[in-house]
């Protein structure tokens, strides 16, 4: 099984964000920056689905040079192949500018692919959007959110996370799919697997050698504003023994915070 | 016009979307403009005079019986004809899972952008501004959508709901030209054991455990206080998923869900900075933990510091008595 699995450079979620207001954009200096720990489901499961049916797992991402680090630890828990979209955007919040590129990219360069994985969402952005858009562009199926994935060789069926339960999708190959957490348990790099792809080369592909129009890379949004949210104040402490503090707490989101 | 995508399951309107329709009669009077819903299957006259409630002055209603079962594409391309059809200014969705799904299909299929889980819509010189939370919520970002239609998928809980009025709108039948060819997956079976459970992104109140709750076992007490409570779910932090103690259906933060119920209490939850973006916009917060310290009480309105083996039982006493 031919395996494609689009990933991102993300600040780690311990991060504090700072923004440069000027700019109006996430001030990167001091942050860490790590493969998107959705993007670790779904490379760990198209390792599991190649060590299951044979095949190879390319992994590829979209930006600068910096995004070379994520691909490498790809390489080092075991996916074949790595290519960098090279792309010097940035964060531009639009979905669509980024799934017209990768969509161009696999019809381009590798339209032969039985699936393509992704995160279900990046962690920064987190707008959910790309792997549905892709979908889309290339006539492909989508199963998003998933949990639980099984494959036959043309064919597979897919769980997914939905308000208060879970749903099963059926759906023909090639197809897109996005891993939720829950999927697999990412396995961790070895050192022979770190040695080896440090060795590997990484091709790089250039955005504009894509064939996408001038209009098709426009940034299709205008930020406006980007600011910390409301800062909360720490409320007060109620005394008492549990049952006492219970029923002041009660009483309180009853009558002061009317939210009971 | 600001046409509104109205989501069904099991055969009721979901509450959000009628906060996505509310939504858009508050924005189409800034805009001048009028509001339209769609539905999407078969059998939903009633469901239309339901929904036109709610200020809708037109009901579309997009018969197939392929569009019974859920389908990216089937929704999409149907959605994508009416669009082109009625051009409207903007087209709403509430992001549920089936939003999130679908939006983003339908935007790709006309070539805009689109704005996802924006929590507050202005308008600006005739356009709209939409705010969302980014990195789970330690950032707010505000943009305006360069391409039309403008296509947005609204955060559950976050929008008010109106109150239905007596006016009923006009329900339009049309038969929704869909493609069977084009349809290469859909949805097969509801799995039933968790459904009827309130997700975390819809309840009204949150009852959530973290690290302090010790052991799998003691998320009963978690249940049973969120069974005493109308609308209430159970949430959990992210050690306590880790460790396996309850699904990860369940977390709040940064790697799951972000809410902003009414109220949201955290039970032997410390307040890691991921699991604080998940949450602090919730409209009230109350922390209950041994260590005074905890990072949590900081954003709480109310706080206890106590054994939460204790508070919580008696914290369920109390909520018996005026809500039961």
């Amino acid at each position: 099984m031919n395996i494609f699995v689009f990933v991102k450079r993300v600040p780690d979620t311990e991060s504090r964000i700072k923004i440069n207001h000027e700019k109006k954009v996430v001030d990167e200096q001091g942050l860490n920056f790590v493969l998107g720990p959705y993007d670790e489901y779904a490379v760990e499961e198209a390792l599991r689905i190649r060590e299951a049916k044979t095949g190879k797992v390319t992994v590829f991402s979209l930006g600068t040079e910096d995004g070379l680090v994520i691909l490498r630890k790809c390489l080092a828990m075991g996916a074949d192949e790595a290519v960098l979209i090279k792309d010097a955007a940035g964060e531009t919040y639009d979905g669509l500018r980024t799934a017209r590129i990768i969509a161009a990219a696999l019809r381009t360069k590798y339209p032969q692919f039985d699936l393509l994985l992704f995160g279900k969402q990046s962690v920064g952005a987190d707008n959910a959007q790309v792997p549905s858009m892709v979908a889309e562009l290339l006539g492909l199926p989508q199963a998003n959110v998933v949990t639980k994935l099984e494959l036959e060789t043309d064919k597979g069926t897919a769980v997914r996370e939905v308000e208060g339960g879970e749903e099963k999708l059926a759906f023909s190959l090639p197809a897109v799919v996005s891993a939720q957490k829950g999927l697999n348990e990412p396995r961790y790099e070895t050192l022979k697997g770190i040695m080896a792809a440090k060795k590997k080369e990484i091709p790089v592909v250039a955005v504009d050698s894509l064939g996408l129009k001038p209009e098709e890379l426009a940034i299709g949004i205008e930020v406006t504003n980007l600011d910390m949210p409301a800062a909360r104040k720490a409320g007060r402490i109620i005394p008492g023994s549990a049952p006492e503090a219970a029923r002041e707490l009660v009483s309180l989101l009853r009558n002061e915070a009317k939210v009971i | 016009m600001i046409l509104v995508y109205i989501e069904t399951r099991q055969g009721k309107v979901k509450k959000s979307s009628l906060e996505a329709l509310s939504e858009a009669k508050r924005r189409a009077a800034g805009l001048g403009t009028e509001v339209a819903a769609v539905l999407a299957g078969t059998g939903l006259e009633a469901k239309g005079q339901e929904v036109s409630a709610y200020g809708a002055g037109r009901v579309y209603l997009l018969q197939n019986p392929l569009l019974e079962a859920y389908s990216a594409q089937g929704h999409g391309q149907a959605l994508a004809a009416l669009v082109g059809e009625l051009k409207p200014e903007a087209v709403f969705f509430s992001a549920t899972a089936m939003g999130k799904d679908l939006a983003p299909r339908l935007a790709a299929r006309l070539g805009v952008s689109l704005a996802s889980d924006v929590t507050r819509i202005e308008v600006k010189d005739k356009k709209l501004e939409f705010t969302r939370p980014i990195f789970a919520g330690k950032a707010l970002l505000s943009f305006t959508l360069k391409t039309s239609p403008q296509i947005a998928t609204l955060r559950p809980n976050v929008f008010a709901l109106e109150q239905p009025g007596t006016m009923a709108g006009e329900t339009v039948k049309k038969d929704a030209a869909v493609a069977e060819s084009e349809i290469k997956g859909k949805v097969v079976e509801l799995l039933a054991e968790k459904t009827g459970e309130m997700d975390v992104t819809e309840a009204d109140i949150i009852v959530s455990g973290g690290r302090g709750m010790k052991a799998p076992e003691n998320f009963a007490l978690l249940k049973e206080l969120s069974a005493v409570i109308p609308r209430s779910a159970v949430g959990a932090s992210r050690s306590a998923i880790d460790s396996g103690w309850i699904g990860h259906a369940h977390q709040v933060g940064q790697t799951g869900k972000t809410v902003s119920p009414n109220l949201y209490m955290a039970f032997g939850i410390s307040g890691a900075i991921q699991h604080l973006a998940g949450m602090s916009s919730s409209k009230v917060i109350v922390a209950v933990n041994k260590d005074p310290e905890a990072p949590i009480f900081k954003v709480a309105d109310y706080g206890i510091v106590g054994d939460l083996f204790e508070v919580i039982p008696a914290l369920k006493d109390e909520l018996k008595k005026i809500l039961e």
